[in-house]
């Protein structure tokens, strides 16, 4: 229930803030200068296998994909001088807008830093990892080594893992089977001896080993931090957990993300126990479905400062990075990690690993809106919701394909939703007034007035 | 109580005085540039029709796209409310059994849901382009060379259905255009434009769904070859009230009644 009054909860920044900023400044940098070094660089999607490249050694950069097509959705001058590069080079304006702007970066060959800094020279992976959860995912690299052998002349090698067999969350949806396990399994392990190949390496389980368990430790932690925004008020805001979730998206498989995530963690729960709210005026409280419009996330602070509402998450950021699984009670909670221990060998700890990717809560959505609606319905009950905005969200179909079938389900649930259009990536599909007129007819819809300012 | 409704639209400013749940009296004037002044006009125009100033006004709502405007003076409103909250309003108070209202204007078409008391249930609004608003209607109008009012009568004499595929304004009009050169009858055109419009806006109201009574408001509510299409396309009786430009004005006075 939406509060007519105006709260007032005391509100601090987040003290691992900077921490979190400077990780991913880093980790731009890093992949950067990774030649420079010796060291080894990838590419592939934010939903890739990462932790298994890192047994060619301690000295391996990736870039993930998705998060750099959103930080260049974030400087929208960049972005634009992208996307018309995509286009001029005749990729088609309905595309992945993630792609378009990563595509858009190499044929300028020009990278930008997170900090918004623009290098010359886009600089080439030595190989390819990627996954194909949607119809965009290996198409992308696909046309990535076409434009690096045209821009460069270089062969970039690549590997990519079929995942059709799709995803599943214990005790909410479907059941992964055993042969569908060993299909993706199989590939995996076929890929480590790829891997040697195409690096002249020799691969060191036990590193791959220590990876994947931080992997599985960094995603349940992620989900767990997500569980504490249940709270009222909320410890954390949907804006200020773009800039935390996106360490997981980049470095799941990392160590200083699993240190950053227990930092985070214990930080949340201390905000918790004293009260401490991301917005201090929340009097009702949304989630999101999709990835936002990046250069345009002033609406979440507008939804905050005139009217209270808070979006305390998003199955993008639940889902993408949280690894999930339904407790005893029925509630969502994070998926018990296995001991160390069990991943006694490269055979057996690839299979765990399989099983945990395969649980991912936001893959089914792509296949199958009774699954997301399910899902949403269930956060909204647990984490207390007043409401859940929908993106059509043209820069990503594959998310966004249900969205009409969603909105009905949740409304037949009773949760009161709206729907706004934009673009993940291309500020072109993306109009603000008339967005925010959306959203002031919905908080209207919802009881709310806006706050009245001093 | 004496209390005002202004309506800033994006073609038209609408005010209404009401006194309870009396009318006292409505104007209107073109938006233009100066919204401002405009409104200004048009409140005062009401105020002169009901005989009485400013002062008098117990209450004065503002809603519409330019809302915001009549939050300063000299209007100075007391508060702003989104068209959709006024929408549900005026046409419950107009006409009491409407649970689902459509209200089509200049810029946006909108299709709501609502309860007895004129509370919004569910909304949704049409998509980016102008396809399916009353801007569309007048670009196409200036197309085929015909005054806007004429656009509904015309369109009535046709029997015959030419589909229209093209989403938004711009490319409808190149469509427009290519049967101006085929030489289509204007009437054949015209019915085609308000049957394509009335598609799209059916299939806006179709998501939010179709609890009865339906209301149609908003100015292209006038257009009786737009009505017709719409209760074809969805296979249900519309009622349209008297004067449906003002609904959101009207909603916008009784809202001004009414503590915050």
């Amino acid at each position: 229930m939406v509060r007519k009054d105006i709260p007032d909860y005391p509100t601090e920044p987040l003290k691992c803030w900077d921490e979190a900023k400077a990780l991913r400044r880093k980790y731009y940098e890093d992949y950067l200068t990774a030649h420079e070094k010796g060291a080894i660089r990838w590419a592939g999607g934010a939903w890739s296998f990462s932790a298994i490249p890192d047994g060619l050694g301690d000295d391996v950069y990736c870039i993930t994909s998705e998060p750099y097509g959103a930080t260049i959705a974030f400087f929208k001058e960049f972005a634009m001088k992208c996307q018309e590069a995509s286009e001029a080079a005749g990729y088609a304006r309905d595309l992945c807008a993630y792609m378009r702007n990563y595509w858009g970066s190499a044929l300028r060959d020009e990278y930008i830093l997170a900090d918004g800094r623009i290098v010359k020279g886009f600089p080439t992976p030595d190989f390819i990892w990627q996954d194909h959860i949607c119809c965009s995912h290996a198409k992308w690299y696909q046309v990535l080594r076409e434009i690096e052998k045209k821009v460069k002349g270089k062969d970039i090698p690549m590997y990519c893992i079929d995942v059709s067999v799709g995803s599943h969350i214990p005790n909410l949806h479907d059941e992964l089977t055993d042969w569908r396990l060993e299909y993706v399994t199989r590939q995996l392990l076929d890929g480590i001896e790829w891997l040697e190949k195409v690096t002249g390496r020799r691969f060191d389980d036990k590193k791959m080993i220590d990876a994947i368990y931080n992997e599985m430790r960094s995603t349940s932690l992620w989900a767990e931090i997500c569980v504490w925004n249940a709270n009222v008020p909320a410890p954390l805001d949907e804006k200020s957990m773009y800039s935390l979730y996106v360490l997981g998206t980049l470095m799941k498989h990392k160590k200083e993300c699993v240190d950053f995530y227990e930092k985070l963690l214990a930080e949340v729960k201390d905000r918790v126990r004293r009260g401490i709210a991301a917005c201090p005026h929340e009097r009702c409280r949304i989630i999101t479905d999709t990835q936002p419009p990046w250069g345009f996330l002033s609406i979440f602070r507008y939804l905050e400062r005139e009217y209270g509402c808070v979006s305390v998450g998003s199955l993008y950021t639940f889902g993408l990075i949280g690894m999930w699984e339904v407790k005893e009670d029925g509630s969502l909670g994070p998926k018990t990690v296995p001991p160390k221990s069990a991943l006694k060998d490269r055979e057996t700890a690839v299979r765990m690993y399989a099983e945990w990717m395969l649980n991912k809560p936001e893959w089914p959505h792509f296949f199958n809106p009774r699954v997301k609606s399910e899902l949403i319905i269930k956060i909204a009950k647990q984490w207390k919701l007043d409401g859940v905005a929908l993106h059509y969200n043209r820069g990503c179909e594959g998310l966004s394909v249900h969205i009409t079938q969603n909105r009905l389900d949740i409304l037949r649930a009773g949760i009161p939703v709206m729907a706004f259009e934009g673009n993940m990536g291309d500020e072109r599909e993306f109009d603000m007034p008339r967005t925010l007129a959306r959203f002031d007819m919905f908080m209207e819809s919802l009881g709310l007035s806006k706050i009245k300012k001093e | 109580m004496v209390t005002a409704g202004i309506d800033l639209g994006a073609r038209t400013v609408k005010a209404v005085i009401m006194d309870g749940s009396k009318v006292l009296a409505k104007a209107i004037t073109i938006t233009g540039f100066e919204q401002k002044q405009s409104a200004e006009e048009a409140l005062n125009a009401a105020l002169k029709q009901a005989g009485i100033s400013r002062k008098d006004l117990a209450g004065l709502v503002a809603t519409g796209v330019g809302r915001k405007v009549c939050l300063e003076p000299p209007i100075s409103a007391d508060r702003e409310v989104t068209e959709v909250t006024a929408a549900a309003m005026g046409a419950v108070s107009v006409h009491p059994a409407a649970r689902t209202v459509i209200d089509v204007g200049a810029e946006e078409g909108r299709a709501l849901r609502c309860d007895e008391k004129g509370a919004v249930k569910d909304f949704v609004i049409n998509e980016r382009c102008a396809a399916g608003a009353g801007t569309f209607v007048e670009a196409m109008a200036r197309a085929l060379e015909v005054r806007l009012e004429d656009m509904g009568p015309l369109a009535l004499k046709s029997t015959r259905t030419i589909p229209m595929n093209a989403q938004c304004t711009v490319f409808a009009e190149s469509e427009v255009v290519t049967l101006i050169h085929e030489r289509t009858p204007k009437e054949d055109i015209a019915k085609a434009i308000t049957d394509s419009m009335a598609a799209r806006i059916a299939s806006m109201v179709r998501r939010v769904g179709i609890e009865k009574d339906v209301v149609l408001i908003g100015g292209v509510a006038k257009n009786v070859a737009f009505v017709e299409a719409l209760k074809k396309e969805l296979a249900t009786d519309i009622v349209v009230p008297p004067e449906p430009e003002y609904v959101g004005a009207l909603g916008a006075a009784l809202l001004a009644a009414k503590k915050e």
